[in-house]
């Protein structure tokens, strides 16, 4: 004989919990975090590199937490826009889970810090389950990467709250069909904002850089979550 | 391959919640943006059980449809796949009214090992 128990748990219900309690911890310190997220190679880092540049410029206190399978080489680079930076060395685990994220952040974020960025493991398929405990979670893709990247891994689009598309210097030389890009972006989520940048010309930089100052200051929209 | 984290989860979630009966199936709701693989999952449940009271025991996997609503007729329907996907109507955009990203254990099947069990003969 046997007999069914009904459990109704969310499976990620640890994770959650733990995301859920660390966005309460950020907020009570006045900060934000954002959560970047993309296929390796798409620039992340060149992107954060701009971003925590850009914002220290501002006089916004930022820090940033990068993801990576094996090496320290993304913290050293961003450490060289002077702000605190710190590696999360995932041992081949292919997505960061909040945990990890909370360790890495006990007794080493400055008080004051206004933005975390925290850069995900480059993955565009399991790092989209886990609630790192961002306010803003952004999914990025390049021009180099074709127009279809939303449609191939649209939980990573559909769980976002904004898209960015990196590299538009090239959008040129690849023969990006941006209208294309659009229209993928539209099928799988009709409401996702979409941002055009390139880290070496500097487009889209400064409006990234003031969704996060309002952000910041709780006037931006709250973040999709749900 | 988070599969394989998403599969420990499951294991720790149902031995902390049945942690004393001999569990023979389980069954896990997976919405259809919840960017879980089935077959990834039954592998990683295998392998995440094995060594544990859960080994052996079998992991059922129920796909959750999610709403959509045709951006040009306005009729809802129920997608079984990530967008996008044309409506069964009209042919125009089906956009997902929900996030589709559910991923609960739901029933846990146990051995039934009360007094009443099969194989306890009444004392007569």
């Amino acid at each position: 004989m046997s007999e069914l128990v009904d459990l109704n748990r969310a499976v990620m219900a640890r994770n959650d919990e733990l995301a859920r309690a660390l966005r309460e911890d950020l907020a009570a310190a006045g900060t934000v975090a954002v959560n970047l997220m993309s296929a390796p190679g798409t620039g992340k880092t060149a992107l954060t590199e701009r971003l925590l540049t850009g914002l220290l410029e501002r006089g916004t206190p930022a820090a940033a937490l990068t993801g990576d399978l094996a090496t320290e080489n993304d913290a050293r680079r961003l450490a060289s826009t002077g702000a605190p930076v710190r590696q999360i060395t995932t041992g081949g685990m292919c997505h960061l889970e909040a945990h990890l994220v909370r360790d890495h952040l006990n007794g080493w974020l400055p008080t004051g810090t206004r933005v975390l960025i925290v850069e995900n493991v480059g993955n565009l398929v399991c790092p989209a389950g886990f609630d790192l405990g961002e306010s803003l979670r952004m999914v990025l893709s390049s021009v180099t990467e074709g127009e279809d990247k939303p449609v191939k891994y649209p939980t990573a689009y559909r769980w976002a709250d904004l898209a960015v598309l990196t590299k538009t210097d090239l959008a040129g030389p690849c023969e990006f069909d941006e209208d294309a890009f659009l229209r993928a972006v539209r099928s799988v989520d009709a409401d996702l904002p979409v941002v055009r940048t390139s880290a070496r010309t500097g487009e889209g930089v400064p409006q990234l850089l003031d969704h996060l100052e309002r952000l910041a200051a709780g006037v931006a929209p709250a973040a999709r979550r749900g | 391959m988070h599969e394989m984290s998403v599969a420990n989860e499951i294991v720790r979630s149902v031995r902390q919640a049945l942690p004393d009966q001999e569990v023979l199936a389980v069954t896990v709701q997976v919405g259809v943006l919840a960017a879980v693989v089935p077959d990834a999952l039954r592998f990683g449940w295998e392998v995440a059980t094995a060594g544990t009271p859960l080994a052996g025991s079998r992991l059922v996997v129920e796909l959750l449809p999610l709403p959509a609503r045709c951006l040009d007729c306005g009729a809802e329907h129920l997608t079984h796949r990530p967008p996008p996907n044309p409506c069964p109507g009209c042919g125009g955009d089906l956009m997902p009214v929900g996030r589709g990203r559910e991923l609960r254990i739901g029933t846990v099947e146990i051995e039934d090992g009360g007094p009443t069990a099969a194989g306890q003969e009444p004392s007569q």
